[in-house]
């Protein structure tokens, strides 16, 4: 809980900490926010491609079923390795959409209980790793690269240890 | 790879809702996304406007440098291309600093701030540089210490202690962050 309040308190501790020095190093802190507010601008315009291209083709992939449906193919070699089930589709899903990751761990949730092992778990995986294929579409593609190289693989490996580093640490911590 | 992944994305999806007769589900994914990318364009707009105005404020006072200097070994190790005191070490430690307290809504400007100066480094402006990828390795593995949305989610949900799974999360992302860098570096040393 008190994690909790402290992230509250960051962001204005933040802002109040950056201000204060700005104005202790006597910057006119309204005239620098402001032009850089107008590069934000900018900025926030040009990502907006990447962010509707990307999600038009996730939700499209996700709405064809074809993971849901691969998973099912899936099922009898998954269980032969030991991987709690249920929270396969999240680790597939995760590098793709956070969106439906959360989805995913909420009917997790309901269906288990928050405090259950699986639970425990789904939270766990949500929380150590993120959305790598939609990062690296957005950073990449604001400064204008378009040969990745090897970036997606590193990234996707990443995530897997997180995965396997999740359930490890999991069954061990309860 | 970009292209590839995102042709593979729609035209597998399509296919393949065609094929089972979900092509009507399709039809609507694809006005309906458009929607959602706006939506989640104007969530995170005035937030990106904000944070690089606040991000102006901090580097005009030289607050983004100290805190570069302070994490410098750390950087110049993870980033031995860029050359001492480069601006981009500012960016990418404040985009560290907030993903770690995890602030996600102020990752994305710092990060594309920090991507900006290191394409100014890059010497093909097409393909990805060396620091690029560390970076982005760095940003998907997800290294936090405050799992913010997690935890609100477990308390939603009645947890009866949600905030007991900080210590799993904070091991596991920093075994994906470490590997993930290790990793980083056996392929950029192999492709060289």
């Amino acid at each position: 809980m008190n994690l909790v309040n402290l992230s509250t308190l960051i962001i204005p501790f933040l802002v109040a900490l950056i201000v204060i020095y700005a104005i202790y190093k006597k910057i006119n802190v309204y005239d620098v926010f402001i032009s850089g507010a107008k590069d934000g601008i900018e900025m926030g315009i040009s990502i907006f491609p990447y962010l509707l291209a990307m999600i038009v083709a996730i939700n499209v992939l996700l709405k064809s079923h074809i993971i849901e449906d691969f998973l099912v193919l899936l099922k009898p070699v998954l269980s032969c390795i030991k991987i709690p089930m249920p929270v396969i589709p999240m680790a597939i899903m995760r590098p793709i959409s956070g969106s439906s990751t959360l989805i995913l761990m909420n009917d997790i949730y309901v269906n288990y209980g928050v405090d259950s092992f699986l639970g425990k778990l789904a939270s766990t995986i949500q929380g150590s790793t993120d959305t790598t294929i939609y990062i690296l579409t957005l950073y990449f593609g604001f400064v204008g690269i378009k040969k990745i190289k090897y970036a997606m693989w590193v990234g996707l490996f990443a995530d897997l240890i997180g995965v396997i580093a999740s359930i490890l640490v999991v069954s061990w911590l309860f | 790879m970009i292209n590839k992944i995102w042709a593979f994305f729609i035209i597998i999806g399509i296919l393949y809702g065609f094929l089972t007769g979900n092509i009507d589900l399709i039809n609507k994914e694809i006005i309906n996304s458009a929607k959602t990318a706006l939506d989640m364009f104007l969530t995170i707009f005035p937030i990106i406007v904000l944070w690089v105005g606040i991000m102006a404020i901090a580097k005009e006072s030289g607050l983004l440098d100290k805190l570069a200097k302070m994490l410098s070994p750390l950087l110049t190790f993870l980033f031995p291309e860029i050359p001492k005191n480069h601006e981009s070490f500012g960016f990418i430690s404040s985009n560290i600093i907030v993903n770690i307290f995890g602030l996600g809504s102020a990752a994305t400007p710092f990060g594309l701030k920090a991507m900006k100066s290191l394409q100014e480094l890059n010497q093909k402006k097409d393909t990805a540089s060396r620091s690029m990828i560390t970076f982005l390795v760095m940003n998907t593995s997800g290294l936090s210490i405050v799992p913010t949305t997690v935890i609100s989610l477990r308390m939603l949900h009645g947890s009866s202690n949600p905030t007991e799974v900080i210590l799993p999360i904070i091991l596991a992302t920093t075994a994906a962050t470490v590997f993930g860098l290790i990793m980083d570096r056996i392929v950029a040393k192999i492709k060289r």
